[in-house]
Parts: C-alpha cells; sequence; structure tokens
C-alpha cells in the first residue's frame, strides 16, 4: 500500500517513452500525466485526423496538428511540470535504441502489426533491460473478459485480446481502446513503483 | 518429435525443421509474428536458420493491427 504522495516520490525521476501517439499512446500518456510520471519521450509522425476523436485523446481544434505537439500541450495542461522530449518522426529499427534508451519503460502504441513486431524485436535484441508493454488486439465492442495481460518474455508484456484485428466491422473505439492503454499504464505504473 | 509451442506440447510429424517451417508446418497464417526458441528471440530474418529439435520450447506471438 503507497499513498499518493509516496507514489508521486517513486514516479518522480522516471522517464516512460510512447512509441505512438494514437488510440493507446495517447490515452496511456495522459493517465501516466495525471498520477505523477513527470518525463516523456514521445514519438508520432502523424497528424490529428477528426476520425481519430472516436478515440484518441486529442480534441477538435487540435485537428490538422502534429500529433506530438497535441499531445505535449494536453499533458502539459494536466500537470505544467512535465518535461516531453517529443519526436515527430516514423520510428525505424535502428533509431530506437537512441529514442528509447533512457527510458525506464516503453509502451508499444503503434497501429500497424508491422511496426509492433519490429519495436519487440528491437528492444528485445538491443534494449533488453527496459520493460516493454505492448497493446495487441483492441477493436470492437465488449469482451472484456477476453483483455488480458500476459508476460511474454523477460522484458515484455501484451495486454490485450490477441485476436481483434481492425477491420470496417471490427472499428476501434473509445471504450475498449481506453481500457487496453490503460491496462498498459495500470502495467507501467505496476513496474515503475517496484 | 516432440516440442513444447505457446505452452502446449505438441509431436510435430518431422525433426530438425528450421522455425518457419514449423509455422508452415502449423499453419499458422498470421504474417506478422515474434518468436522465441528456448527463450531466446529467433528474429524474422533468422527463421530459416533456426533450427527446432526435439524438446524445445517455442513461443510464437500474433500481432495484430490496431492501437
Amino acid at each position: 500500500m503507497m499513498t499518493q504522495a509516496e507514489i508521486r516520490n517513486r514516479l518522480k525521476d522516471k522517464t516512460v517513452g510512447i512509441a505512438g501517439c494514437g488510440g493507446l499512446g495517447s490515452n496511456a500518456a495522459i493517465s501516466l500525466a495525471r498520477i505523477g510520471v513527470c518525463s516523456f519521450v514521445i514519438v508520432d509522425f502523424d497528424h490529428v485526423d477528426e476520425s481519430n476523436l472516436n478515440r484518441q485523446y486529442y480534441f477538435r481544434e487540435q485537428i490538422g496538428d502534429r500529433k506530438v505537439d497535441a499531445l505535449s500541450l494536453n499533458m502539459t495542461r494536466i500537470n505544467k511540470a512535465i518535461r516531453i522530449e517529443s519526436h515527430a518522426v516514423r520510428i525505424e529499427s535502428e533509431d530506437v535504441k537512441t529514442l528509447f534508451g533512457k527510458c525506464d519503460i516503453i509502451i508499444e502504441a503503434f497501429d500497424r502489426a508491422d511496426a509492433k513486431t519490429m519495436l519487440i524485436e528491437t528492444v528485445m535484441e538491443h534494449l533488453p533491460q527496459i520493460p516493454l508493454i505492448v497493446g495487441n488486439g483492441m477493436a470492437g465492442i465488449g469482451g472484456f473478459q477476453d483483455l488480458r495481460i500476459v508476460h511474454w518474455s523477460e522484458n515484455v508484456y501484451v495486454c490485450g485480446d490477441g485476436s481483434s484485428e481492425i477491420s470496417d466491422e471490427l472499428p476501434p473505439l473509445a471504450p475498449r481502446v481506453a481500457i487496453v492503454a490503460n491496462m498498459q499504464a495500470n502495467l507501467a505504473l505496476e513496474l515503475l513503483i517496484k | 518429435m516432440i516440442i513444447t509451442l505457446n505452452n502446449r506440447i505438441e509431436e510435430v510429424d518431422a525433426i530438425n525443421i528450421s522455425v518457419n517451417e514449423l509455422i508452415k508446418y502449423k499453419n499458422f497464417t498470421f504474417r506478422l509474428l515474434v518468436t522465441k526458441v528456448n527463450g531466446q528471440l529467433v528474429k524474422t530474418a533468422e527463421r530459416d536458420q533456426i533450427i527446432v529439435m526435439e524438446g524445445d520450447i517455442v513461443e510464437v506471438l500474433h500481432l495484430i493491427s490496431g492501437g
């Protein structure tokens, strides 16, 4: 058991990496910002689109803005002391170590499965000391009982149902995406305060 | 040969096959996977070279889009 103050104290020197600032990344980052994580590395090449507002932590007036800029603004509106290193780039395997090497934990929040695979392989190979929390399978409605966390490898944890691939008939929607994002944030908190 | 695949004991009707051959043998149709043999990462590019042997522990994680 820990008080809020003790939790904040444990978190104050930690840095969290957010790989992708879409539905998973934006929601996980906001939750971690609220509970006292003060240092982030956030990476996303994309801009806020109207279609993102069904699940991602952005607002109408941010449409067209770079996601890293919009997310930084939204996080500092919660805590103005937050330090954010942002990179508006598409993450390539060779950049992972430079981008996230100083993080205490990395949240994998990409949209595409090939990018997820790349990040898992790269972090397992080059940053095996840093826990990586992956989001895998969160499209659709309901199915709360199918969401789980698997400790897949020494430093790799996988959150989600592992099966619901997004499609026209199975869109990603705020409730289930935010649940998985917050499973990731909750696990990150648990590992960070250990 | 007998192996452990994703925490289940499996009899594979072949010996000393590559990780990619095992994936084909099991009819894993998913394209995007991360694989481990005996706890060690086997990267996508290494799956033809790394051989699965009797008693090996193979883990296959299937990644799906969405996030």
